[in-house]
């Protein structure tokens, strides 16, 4: 193989199966990076053709048309025209097209033909298109279109062999001479005519059974119901709280105790001479990386609910629900998706704000993006509330530990939506709200190796994570915890003599007035790193400070030190407070200025710190300690 | 003025109720409460399969003030707001 690798780009509208397309060409080849000097996502893959050609795949962001309307289309129109610097222009376009709806994506393919490229027309959900009885005349509509058309089903396997087939013919003939660019941007006759021109290609080509599919209409009538449309998505959500906590305890529960059991074994091992590196792996390393994997189950199933909603068609359902009540707030039903996501994580939350192109609705979401409980929260909840609240079953099955998370969760999305309003007429009282216009897909069966992939991604983001920032992070702070050590013949734990114990008593009589010790002002500064180190670091300040009781279990451990009203105020702080400088970094990135990282963190700062103030005096007054 | 007799039955989508089935006559952006300018808001329209000729159907409305709404453009569903559906006039 010494020939350079071919490139392919996958374009086509939203909702094609474009992914799912590239999951089944490309498979575990994937890498995630962003185009140099924009914050576009760049999903590239490679595969080999059945000929032993190396094909590397550009999956490019879902666009009804090469106007540009936003930094993703512009992005696609870019790369198609060989504008984009720094990306060569593609030997072969790969035109992704949903077969049960042709209407939109040949329009496009219209479009792409004016520049020239050589093109392939997929025609993605056959399987589906057939099953509803639609039939197509592919010999037809190659021969009208002017281009080699082929069908696929992204989800099968074998279900891209003729595209496979296809693409080493158009491969073998790609390198020959190619025509010159006629594209120019469309104008509103140029449109309508190119849709009537699709309109009377698919009235020549496409055969429609007599009846629609009902199946989605049926779904539908609940589904978008304005009672019980609202009734299920506050269920679903419900539904994905209370999994989070009762699906994830085994697994969590599991890992946990390996954890110990390695701490242990590796205290075990090890002379007892040698006790500071002992102490190093047993309470930095091990018990500190622990303490943050633990929670691995809990990101999974949050993700899992989420790819499965988008699969199989319900977000944009809950973008037109959530519209209006959201609209109310000043934002967007576009909003929904990024803000359902930054549940997560706020980090791929703010980066998909990029559907709003409206650019003040898409500065409030970002503003308003980390106030949502992303998923580093819970470990911070989940340890309070498992060590303060009792599992006591309410009415028999709502579990009060899941009630209490549910109602931070709340909490996070009231403050949010308030905050909006705020902004909304603070800010830009005088703009008028940007259109809402979506498509709403066809139900499809979630299909599962997708989802896979997808989860299978964000867990090893997550992992990374776990692997550097908060590892190195963890071995911070256990240095800051254990040097310098105790003088000889020094009285009470040695951490009292440790740069944490210095820096977190300079920083309690700040944090006093909200219920803090200075043990919790030492968490919270690699908390900035991420919000869950904030729980390995208390483990490492409290099992350090325990000394023997190092393998005791965080939260008995908490339930003694702290009071109930410094628990509480605790969780509310982490409702509010920045405590994630990845988060800052991208809205600086997003935002394109530090304007908007310092307004984000200053306001979150204050509410964390007015609302901490509050829930601990009010708490206090009622005697609650 | 020979238009005036059809006139009278051309509906805005906008003001449709669910139930609704017609076909588009024409686009006419020049008065919406839409914020996109009206070329914008045309074009937009366009992409989104709303043609001359299409037929329309309003599936779904939303909780408050019956807004947006789902509308079937021949054999796609797309949600929008009422306001931006005053552009589409149908019978």
């Amino acid at each position: 193989m010494t020939t350079a690798s071919l490139r392919l780009a996958l374009v086509g509208a939203p909702n094609t199966g474009k992914t799912s397309l590239f999951n089944r060409l490309t498979g575990s080849t994937q890498k995630v990076a962003n185009y140099p000097g924009v914050t576009v996502e760049r999903k590239s893959g490679s595969f080999v053709t059945p000929e032993g050609r190396s094909v590397t795949v550009l999956d490019l962001p879902g666009t009804y048309s090469l106007r540009g309307r936003s930094p993703d289309e512009e992005i696609t129109r870019d790369i198609v025209l060989g504008r984009f610097k720094g990306e060569a222009v593609p030997d072969l376009v790969l035109c992704v097209a949903d077969a049960t709806n042709l209407r939109l994506t040949l329009r496009l393919v219209l479009e792409l033909k004016r520049i020239g490229r050589p093109m392939l027309l997929v025609l993605n959900m056959i399987d589906i298109a057939r099953r509803r009885g639609v039939t197509i005349d592919l010999e037809r509509l190659s021969q009208e279109l002017g281009l080699p058309v082929t069908t696929a089903v992204a989800v099968r396997k074998g279900g891209v062999d003729d595209l496979l087939k296809r693409t080493d013919e158009m491969m073998a003939r790609a390198l020959e001479g190619q025509a010159e660019s006629q594209w120019t941007a469309p104008s509103i006759s140029d449109l309508k005519a190119a849709q009537r021109e699709a309109d009377r290609i698919i009235a020549a080509c496409v055969t429609l059974p007599a009846k629609p599919d009902t199946l989605t209409t049926r779904i539908d009538a609940v589904v978008l119901h304005p009672v019980w449309g609202l009734a299920i998505l506050a269920l679903i959500l419900f539904v994905m709280f209370q999994a989070v906590f009762s699906w994830a305890q085994p697994a969590m529960e599991l890992l946990s105790d390996s954890f110990s059991a390695l701490g242990q074994l590796v205290h075990d091992v090890m002379p007892e001479s040698w006790s500071l590196l002992q102490s190093f792996l047993q309470n930095g390393v091990i018990s500190g990386v622990g303490s943050v994997i633990v929670f691995l189950p809990q990101i999974i199933i949050i993700f899992l609910f989420i790819l499965l909603l988008e699969d199989f068609g319900y977000m944009a359902r809950a973008a037109f629900l959530m519209d209006r009540i959201m609209g109310g707030a000043g934002l967007h039903g576009r909003a929904f998706i990024p803000l359902l996501s930054s549940f997560a994580c706020a980090i791929p939350g703010i980066m998909s704000t990029r559907v709003i192109d409206n650019p003040r609705d898409r500065l409030t979401t970002i503003l308003i993006a980390p106030l949502m409980t992303c998923s580093a929260r819970i470990p911070v909840y989940t340890l309070i509330i498992s060590a303060f609240v009792p599992a006591t079953r309410l009415g028999g099955w709502v579990n009060l530990q899941g009630l209490v998370m549910f109602g931070l969760y709340a909490a996070g999305i009231t403050s949010a939506l308030t905050v909006s309003a705020i902004a909304k007429f603070f800010l830009w009282r005088d703009h008028a709200p940007a259109p809402f216009m979506l498509e709403l897909p066809d139900y499809k069966v979630p299909r599962l190796r997708s989802i896979a992939i997808g989860v299978f991604t964000r867990a090893k983001a997550f992992l990374y994570r776990a692997g550097t920032t908060i590892l190195s992070m963890m071995v911070l702070i256990w240095f800051l915890a254990s040097f310098p050590t105790a003088p000889a013949g020094a009285e009470g734990p040695a951490i009292n003599y440790s740069f944490a114990a210095m820096i977190g008593h300079a920083l309690e009589p700040l944090l006093r007035p909200i219920g803090f010790n200075w043990q919790i002002a030492v968490a919270l500064i690699p908390g900035m790193a991420a919000r869950e180190v904030a729980v390995a670091a208390l483990g490492t300040v409290y099992s350090i400070e325990g000394g023997k009781e190092a393998a005791e279990q965080i939260g008995q451990v908490l339930a003694q030190k702290w009071t109930l009203a410094t628990a509480l105020s605790l969780l509310v702080w982490y409702i509010f407070a920045p405590q994630c400088a990845s988060t800052l970094a991208v809205i600086r990135r997003e935002t394109g200025s530090a304007k908007w990282m310092v307004v984000t963190f200053m306001y979150m700062l204050a509410l964390a710190y007015a609302a901490s103030f509050l829930t601990f005096n009010l708490a206090r007054a009622l005697g609650i300690n | 003025m020979t238009s005036d007799p059809k006139d009278s039955e051309d509906i805005r989508l906008g003001h449709a109720d669910r139930g609704f089935v017609g076909k588009i006559i024409r686009l006419d952006a020049l008065v919406t409460g839409s914020s996109l300018s009206p070329q914008e808001l045309e074009q937009r329209l366009v992409e989104m399969g709303f043609v001359e000729g299409a037929r329309v159907e309003i599936l779904h409305e939303g909780t408050i003030r019956r807004d947006p709404i789902a509308v079937r453009v021949d054999n796609i569903t797309i949600a929008l707001r009422r306001s931006e559906a005053m552009a589409v006039i149908v019978e």
